[in-house]
């Protein structure tokens, strides 16, 4: 019994970072088609933040004040990650709209080469971010079973970033915007809406998600140079299952991927495991190719 | 007295080198290389006043977290080497290559260094995927390679010097070790490649002839980050001890769940063999104290070899830079290699191998000697526990250095082991 609830927690909590890692690739690849290999850099850049940020902390605050520091760290990683994401928009991806394998050519060596400068400035062993001490410990429940506060935390921040994306994407004017210019761009554009830079903050927006679930998962993981690389292939799996284009698609198919995940782990090893759940996942995409969730609309036939 | 067919390109251009020069300020030099392009015979790869050896290790991808420490150090050994007025009155010159994480980079990178850079040796490698993907580039060119770090042992290349520790100097000890002071009962968790699966082959017959019990295996993918089934299925297997043979980023996923999942190293012990003082940074010394790791030399390691090497690194280096295992190992290898190299009085790979057996030196981790036989280090075996500040505090040695056995001959348990081969 004790295994079982404390399995479904680990599933919950795999799809919640699953869905964290993924949201901001939900819009740069769901919304505007960009094929961006680059996401996993910019989660490795808001992890880094969070290192400094940290580092910051241990130099110019009081000692008593560090608890706080992560508290920080999420807003700031939002913050440079959304920039990195608005240089990279105007300076490159403006450039390449519609072209999806010269986007993917392109962010690839952007990833490649923000690894790299990471590497020069960090150095290339991983860095160490302390937790704070609010964070560590878990709830004990049922008496044997701990659910870990990091893991409870990241469900939250997962929940608050799906509803202020939420809130931004379907209610409120600029998510209107853009949801215009990624449905019907001409027409968007002839109602004198700019579409340049509804393109750039979308993007930047993206990015900073990324950036954030970077922060979080200092929590849990490694801070290193190549971080991005374990976790862009979820992320596109996620985004791919739960069908381009949706929000909610986005959820269904990091809570799939998460629980599968987790239940296939713990019957076989973690290596079939993965084997298993991208064999589900290749079946259902032959299945229902549009994923999860497909989105209706008229601009997509093309 | 096997030759070097390789060479004989560089012969041929040195030859060519000095004669269009017109510098004949070594003439007997020039004829005898002259000599060496026509017969193949033994060439070195000098040049004038320099002896160029490679240096090939991940500077980029996942393994550069480890190797470029190992290349520092490398490169400290050499400079300090030819501070000291170089091998055989020559400067060495290290050509640095990048193996990138990837192992076929690492072959044709292994015979770019070889047969373009004609050089005399290479320093080299980390993973036992890129040893395997080397040695039949150095077997088939005849090369030398030096290879620094830990590993699974059962293997013995007449072309590769290995100067980590093989299982009989790490692993075995280490399970013994545990199996007398922590409990009986093993959990063995590995990354899901060579090291880890031949390793726990190893122990797992270990455990039957020491009278240990088995728990559970688990191996995850290189990479995995995501450990909260494992540690569920540890919770439920009850283990007393995990022996841990995680490499790279996975262990700091592993070591920041496990305590958040509220086992502390109080309830379980956990004993690392690719966990040493660089990943402990990355790792946080806050998840790590408590838990163990068995190696051949510690920061902390009190020989007077140690104090110079660790203050020359930190001098070189950084203030915040730590020494290790392997980069230790690294920094052996290049002094093993010019020992060798003036006691054959040549850089010939036949002759500085006949010339290393038996070889002595005062290392960092204390006496080391290169069995003949088996191409290994003598090395003395260590286990330490974490400390708060990052370092190791050695809890049990095995005084004299431990002589290698790769295929593990002198254990009867495992003679299956090396049957399979």
């Amino acid at each position: 019994m004790d295994v079982v609830v404390l399995q479904l927690f680990n599933g919950i909590s795999v799809s919640s970072i699953l869905l964290l890692i993924a949201l901001g690739l939900s819009i740069t690849f769901g919304l505007m088609k960009v094929i961006n290999m680059a996401h996993g850099e910019l989660i490795m850049i808001g992890a880094y933040t969070a290192y400094v940020v940290q580092n910051l902390f241990t130099s110019y605050m009081p000692a008593s004040l560090f608890g706080w520091y992560f508290v920080l760290a999420i807003p700031a990683s939002f913050i440079v990650a959304f920039l990195f994401g608005l240089v990279l928009e105007m300076g490159l991806i403006r450039f390449l709209y519609g072209r999806p394998l010269d986007s993917l050519l392109a962010t690839w060596g952007v990833g490649l080469m923000l690894q790299q400068i990471a590497r020069s400035i960090f150095g290339a062993p991983n860095v160490g971010v302390t937790s704070p001490e609010w964070l560590n410990g878990g709830m004990t429940v049922l008496g044997d079973v701990v659910l870990p506060y990091k893991r409870l935390f990241i469900l939250g921040l997962v929940l608050v970033c799906l509803f202020l994306m939420y809130v931004y994407i379907y209610r409120s004017h600029s998510g209107r915007r853009m949801r215009a210019v990624m449905q019907n761009r001409e027409m968007a554009a002839c109602l004198g809406i700019s579409t340049r830079r509804v393109d750039a903050v979308t993007f930047a927006i993206g990015s900073g998600i990324a950036g954030i679930a970077g922060c979080a998962l200092t929590l849990i993981g490694p801070i290193g140079p190549s971080i991005g690389t374990y976790y862009i292939v979820d992320a596109f799996m996620v985004v791919v299952l739960g069908g381009v284009g949706k929000l909610v698609g986005t959820v269904f198919g990091a809570v799939g991927i998460g629980l599968s995940n987790t239940l296939f782990e713990y019957w076989t090893t973690a290596s079939l495991g993965k084997v298993l759940v991208f064999l589900c996942i290749v079946a259902f995409l032959q299945w229902k190719p549009s994923g999860l969730v497909a989105m209706r609309s008229r601009s997509l036939d093309n | 007295m096997k030759s070097r067919k390789a060479k004989s390109g560089a012969a041929v251009l040195i030859a060519l080198c000095l004669a269009l020069a017109g510098c004949g300020t070594d003439n007997n030099k020039a004829a005898s290389t002259d000599e060496a392009a026509q017969t193949t015979d033994s060439a070195s790869s000098s040049s004038g006043g320099e002896i160029k050896v490679g240096i090939l290790h991940s500077l980029s991808g996942t393994m550069a977290i480890s190797e470029v420490s190992v290349k520092d150090s490398e490169m400290m050994a050499i400079d300090e080497i030819n501070a000291k007025g170089g091998v055989l009155g020559k400067k060495i010159v290290p050509v640095v290559e990048d193996g990138a994480s990837d192992w076929p980079t690492f072959a044709e990178k292994a015979r770019k260094l070889i047969s373009e850079d004609k050089v005399a040796t290479v320093f080299g490698g980390w993973t036992s995927s890129s040893r395997k993907a080397m040695l039949p580039v150095f077997e088939e060119l005849k090369g030398l390679l030096w290879y620094p770090v830990q590993y699974e042992g059962l293997e013995q290349s007449p072309y590769i010097m290995y100067t980590g520790a093989t299982t009989n100097q790490q692993i075995v000890p280490a399970v013994s070790w545990l199996l007398q002071n922590k409990g009986k009962k093993f959990f063995l968790l590995g990354s899901d490649y060579v090291f880890p699966r031949t390793a726990n082959k190893i122990i797992k017959e270990q455990l039957k002839v020491e009278g240990g019990e088995l728990a559970g295996e688990e191996y995850t993918p290189l990479g995995h980050t995501d450990y909260a089934t494992v540690i569920a299925k540890i919770k439920e297997a009850k283990p007393d001890v995990v022996f841990n043979t995680l490499n790279g980023d996975s262990n700091v996923a592993f070591f920041k769940q496990l305590k958040d999942a509220g086992i502390t190293s109080k309830d379980l012990t956990t004993l690392s063999v690719s966990v040493a003082e660089e990943e402990i940074r990355g790792i946080g010394t806050d998840v790590l104290a408590g838990t163990y790791a068995a190696w051949n030399y510690y920061q902390t390691t009190d020989t007077p070899a140690n104090k110079t090497f660790v203050e020359n690194y930190k001098k070189k280096y950084g203030e915040d830079r730590v020494t290790a295992d392997p980069i230790e190992a690294g920094y052996d290898a290049v002094y093993l290699w010019a020992a060798a190299v003036e006691k054959a009085g040549s850089t010939d790979v036949e002759k500085v191998k006949n010339a290393a057996k038996g070889l002595e030196w005062d290392a960092p981790e204390g006496k080391v000697k290169i069995d003949g036989d088996t191409q290994h280090l003598y090395k003395t075996v260590r286990i330490g526990e974490v400390q708060t500040d990052g370092q190791f505090k050695e809890v049990w040695n095995s005084g004299d250095p431990v002589k290698p056995d790769p295929f593990l001959k002198g254990y009867t348990w495992a003679a299956s082991l090396s049957e399979g081969k």
